[in-house]
């Protein structure tokens, strides 16, 4: 190479150039290290040589949630927690002894904190929740306990205590399994943060999470705080993102209100304009707010045994034979494969039973219906017309449709667990599950609810949110946001719901099975009762659940709102789970429309109360009364008063001032 | 005696001053083992760090008799052999301590070496004697490809190990030598912008306007460059930019909190941020004076990240305040003017000696550079070694071997 090419100073030119880059670069180290050690050197130095600087989390708030009316359904109160550095085992062990004093502390609890502190070598909450008392304490004697700090932290507070248990669901701090799965990213949990364990609260949790900001802090040999570091300046924790559900807060409340408090069950209330899930009531409830903080053992053992089994979400999680309700989806699916039209009867009349395939099946009602056409047979609930239809739809169309809706699937509602329907998804399921090729008997079965069928309360709220609507049903959805999933859709015509909800208005409508506890001022209530066998009812051990699914709205007008509910062991659906449907449904639609509330809805208690009422003569004028092809209606004698209508054990079931004074008002 | 001495170092100032920085290393390193809860490994650095530069100076002195024919004529095999061995790390590499994750050990069980480090002298040599040979200088790209992709071959092998560190050591070198082979500054700036473009890449407005700029300057420069050119520069602009999220996502956590924490210190202040808070907070209490050899307290407390080794310069602060800082950077500068001196006197009868040690001086610039700056936040940590002060066997003899061939090239009159 020659060099001499260019220039001939070019060799002086390039070195002059590397000569000054070096004296940038060096220069900009000297200046660097100058600022860092001689003008900032006082903010850098620790305030003793044996200081040690620590980063402690400032923990962040979690994302409030509000409800569809904005208001606050779960916040944070200022709380405090206690929290230990780790430090040579024997004495931090000592300082824990210590603290046991002030604090409730096992014996297990202490080893458990012993090994976190040696897994993790960092900070270790010790109580996420300490009460003022023991922080006082704590206080006072700060230097009996070295290593040990207190902070203030933001505490979860639920604002519908056992109410709405089920669907907030409730935080805790995260376990050891939870770091170590993939559900927590390693990047953004530390041990001691507190997530969300179950409800919305776990299934929104990366939402609802914060950042927890960090600040710098000049600790003495001891382990005592010095002060804040003044070299670096502390990160401000960043609140979760706030959550907005289509829960209505109030809805949710009435229901655990007038939910007979003797019994179980669940309530579901859904929105059919979207799917939004208005209430998710299961009874027995738990208070969320019993867990923040770690739940006291006395208060777990309490829930894991109590016979009503407290922690279990029935609206999600249980599984109940759907029974007559499921009528409604026989004949959903019948219209939308065409194999029946709204008018048509089926040849057989019922006269009580009906022979078919060498055997009796027989009518729940053995006074038989006669004749009926689709709407008079779900009014009347007629199980021989729909082993009719079933026939006509085949065992194959039946599984293939019901699957397509999702019976034997979730429906993929924003909570972090939820059962699966039970619902054979083709004929070897018969084959997998009792060893036999099925044959068209089983569409007998199905078609009226029962066989190898078990649907949660929600699954069948999402079956009625399509018959509220036009025949599609999208998801349920807590939160709100845009649809979850795709939904699913039957293929029906206007005259087809027209019918179909004909024949629900006959079980409410005057002489219909469910019209005392359904009659309302404001709204017709449309539904169907169902009465679902379980193992204890078919030995005669017990009553059977009882279901209620149920439209209601503005009269004259689309549906507003589809409620659910079933009540384990409530015997009769029109009895005990129709009124509840009715009462959710009154209470949710008066505050909609600008309505005052009040305790006395329905036409029985009405009349259990007082006079019968104006509006009622107005509504239902004797014409309008249900005449079945069997002859006479139902009498419209007095009904016996249902035992959960008696007020009052700890919660009066009615309402605040009761039924006398109830009675007392209308005078 | 005094003659003697010059004939044994062959360049007294250089070597001296490189002796003093070994020595002062090894006392860093004694100084870095004194904690208050001992660790037998640590400790003990001082005596190992001692014997390899016992090793080292004997390998300077038979390294500094090779005749520069042979060094000429090695410098290609060495060149292949290095990159082999390279390529070789990516599968049976091994990691070290609390770099476990970096495979760029080799092990031949009574030995473990760095391939980087001798492929980095191996490139140096290599690329001078392509370098030399050229009879005409550098002015179009196109001149720029051969030496680019003698550099970028180990470099890429270097950054799967991943090595972001030793990576850029090669980028200094190929830089360095390239200036020094007269190759017009905006050429290499224009050689060097993809690179800068896959950083601003995250911005995209300030890439839009970026991008702008470099072909507003290859339409200035149109009567300079082939066409071919100019697009291949755009192209390889808009590549680069089209990778760097792939590449980002590519790069180990760590290694990506890293240059996250540079860019904002407070992004992961209990990870990678806590090092560089704990590192000032060393430098910052050594004060003017320091707190006195052996003393540093948070040394002590053992709170410095990899005291030793690449965080071995937060010792030093600590411990002998600013003057010592000061005095050690004077030092570093004072060797690396040395090395560009020797450079300009070998002048332009001897290009391959000018070209050997620009190679080094590249090299050692970013380890000095790199490795100073990230112990006060200056650079993003990158887990360099500082060149004769941190604790490191093959490092230590690499850089002195460096030495050798530095003062043996600028030494030989032809």
């Amino acid at each position: 190479m020659n060099l001499d090419v260019h220039h001939p100073q070019e060799l002086r030119r390039r070195a002059f150039g590397a000569y000054i880059a070096i004296a940038l670069l060096m220069g900009v180290l000297v200046f660097s290290f100058f600022r860092l050690q001689v003008l900032g050197s006082s903010t850098w130095e620790l305030q003793a040589a044996t200081n040690r600087l620590r980063t402690l989390p400032i923990p962040a708030p979690r994302g409030t949630i509000y409800d569809r009316n904005g208001r606050i359904v779960a916040d944070n109160a200022p709380g405090y927690s206690i929290t230990i550095l780790p430090g040579p085992r024997d004495s931090v062990r000592a300082t824990l002894e210590r603290m046991a004093e002030y604090v409730e502390l096992s014996d297990e609890r202490m080893d458990e904190l012993m090994a976190t502190l040696r897994a993790y070598g960092r900070e270790v909450v010790v109580d996420a929740d300490a009460d003022f008392a023991a922080v006082a304490a704590l206080e006072e004697r700060r230097g009996d306990f070295p290593g040990v700090y207190v902070d203030m932290r933001p505490r979860r507070r639920y604002q519908m205590d056992e109410a709405g248990g089920h669907v907030t669901g409730y935080v805790g701090e995260i376990t050891a399994e939870e770091l170590a799965s993939d559900a927590f990213m390693a990047e953004r949990y530390e041990p001691g943060m507190v997530v969300g364990k179950i409800g919305i609260e776990r299934f929104y949790e990366d939402r609802l999470q914060g950042s927890p900001g960090v600040r710098y802090v000049e600790f003495d040999a001891r382990g005592r705080i010095v002060g804040d570091f003044e070299g670096v300046e502390a990160r401000p924790a960043e609140a979760g993102e706030d959550l907005y559900l289509n829960i209505d807060m109030e809805l949710q409340e009435w229901i655990h209100r007038i939910f007979p408090d003797t019994l179980s069950g669940a309530v579901v209330a859904l929105d059919p304009a979207d799917g939004g899930v208005l209430a998710l009531y299961s009874a027995p409830g738990y208070d969320p707010n019993a867990f923040v903080g770690g739940i006291a053992d006395s208060t777990w053992i309490r829930l894991n045994t109590d016979e009503g089994k407290p922690l279990f979400d029935r609206s999600v999680l249980g599984l109940y034979a759907p029974a007559s309700t499921w009528k409604l989806a026989s004949a959903g699916i019948a219209l939308d494969l065409g194999v029946v039209t709204p008018d048509e009867t089926m040849p057989d009349p019922c006269t009580g039973s009906w022979y078919w395939g060498n055997r009796s099946w027989g009518c729940w009602d053995p006074a038989g219906h006669g004749y009926n056409n689709l709407a008079e047979a779900i009014g009347n609930s007629c199980d021989v017309y729909f082993y009719q239809l079933g026939l006509r739809i085949g065992l194959e169309r039946l599984l293939d449709r019901s699957t397509e809706i999702g019976f034997s699937q979730q429906c993929g509602v924003d909570l972090p667990q939820e059962s699966q329907g039970v619902f054979p998804e083709d004929p070897s399921y018969w084959v997998e599950t009792y060893g036999y090729r099925p044959t068209q008997g089983e569409a007998l079965n199905l078609s009226i609810g029962q066989g190898p069928n078990s649907q949660t309360p929600l699954k069948m709220a999402q079956f009625y949110v399509a018959l509220a609507r036009d025949g599609s049903a999208p998801p349920p959805r807590i939160a709100k946001g845009g649809p979850l999933g795709d939904g699913w859709e039957l293929n029906l015509a206007p005259d087809h719901i027209a019918s179909l909800r004909e024949g629900l208005r006959m079980v409410t409508a005057p002489g219909g099975t469910a019209h005392f506890g359904t009659a309302l001022e404001y709204w017709d209530v449309l539904g169907k009762t169902g009465t679902g066998q379980n193992p204890l009812s078919v030995r005669g051990l017990a009553e059977d659940h009882a279901w209620f699914a149920g439209l209601a709205g503005p009269p004259g007008e689309p549906p507003e709102i589809v409620v659910v509910a079933i009540v384990e062991y409530g015997r009769s659906g029109g009895q005990v789970a129709a009124p509840l449907v009715a009462k959710t449904a009154d209470f949710y639609l008066r505050r909609k429309h600008g309505l005052p509330t009040d305790t006395i809805q329905t036409y029985l208690e009405h009349i259990l109360t007082g006079p019968v009422p104006e509006w009622y003569r107005e509504r239902f004028p004797p014409q309008s009364r249900v005449r079945t092809r069997r002859g006479p209606s139902l009498p419209i004698a007095a009904p016996t008063e249902p035992a959960w209508l008696r007020p009052p054990g700890r919660r009066d079931t009615i309402g605040g001032p009761g039924l006398a004074d109830a009675g007392a008002r209308r005078r | 005696m005094i003659r003697l001495f010059d004939r044994w170092t062959l360049d007294a100032p250089l070597v001296v001053s490189i002796m003093g920085l070994s020595l002062f290393g090894i006392a860093m390193i004694y100084s870095a083992g004194q904690v208050h809860v001992p660790n037998p490994v640590t400790a003990e650095a001082w005596v190992r760090q001692s014997v390899w530069f016992v090793i080292a100076l004997v390998a300077f002195t038979v390294m500094s008799r090779i005749p520069l024919r042979w060094i000429e004529w090695a410098a290609v095999p060495s060149y292949v052999v290095s990159v082999v061995l390279l390529a070789l790390t990516l599968v049976i590499g091994e990691g070290r301590g609390t770099a476990a994750g970096v495979k760029s050990w080799i092990n031949l069980g009574f030995i473990s070496f760095q391939p980087a480090e001798i492929a980095k002298l191996a490139t140096v040599l290599a690329l001078a004697q392509l370098l030399s040979q050229r009879s005409s200088a550098l002015t179009s790209l196109r001149d720029l490809v051969a030496p680019s992709a003698l550099v970028a071959l180990p470099l890429v092998l270097v950054l799967r190990q991943p090595d972001l560190g030793t990576a850029m050591a090669f980028g200094g070198i190929l830089f360095a030598m390239l200036y020094w082979a007269a190759t017009p500054v905006w050429l290499l700036l224009l050689v060097a912008s993809p690179v800068f473009g896959l950083f601003l890449s995250a911005y995209p407005l300030v890439w839009s306007v970026y991008i702008v700029g470099v072909v507003g300057f290859l339409v200035l420069m149109r009567y300079r460059l082939f066409l071919f050119e100019s697009v291949m520069v755009v192209l390889a602009n808009f590549g680069t930019a089209t990778i760097a999220r792939p590449l980002w996502n590519s790069l180990a956590e760590y290694q990506r909190n890293r240059i996250l924490v540079f860019l904002d210190p407070e992004v992961d202040p209990r990870g990678a941020g806590y090092q560089v808070i704990q590192s000032k907070v060393a430098v910052g209490s050594g004060g003017f004076e320091g707190q006195g050899f052996t003393l540093g307290s948070q040394k002590r407390l053992d709170f410095l990240p990899e005291q030793h080794t690449d965080f071995i310069f937060s010792v030093v602060g600590e411990e002998l305040g600013f003057i010592g800082t000061a005095v050690a950077i004077l030092t570093f500068s004072y060797v690396l003017v040395r090395l560009v001196r020797m450079a300009e006197d070998a002048g332009s009868e001897q290009p391959f000696a000018g070209l050997v040690l620009l190679g080094i001086f590249g090299a050692w610039l970013v380890h000095i550079f790199v490795n100073i700056g990230m112990t006060i936040g200056v650079v993003p940590i990158t887990g360099i070694p500082l060149p004769f002060v941190s604790y490191g066997g093959t490092f230590l003899f690499m850089s002195w071997v460096a030495v050798a061939v530095a003062v043996r090239v600028a030494n030989e009159r032809p």
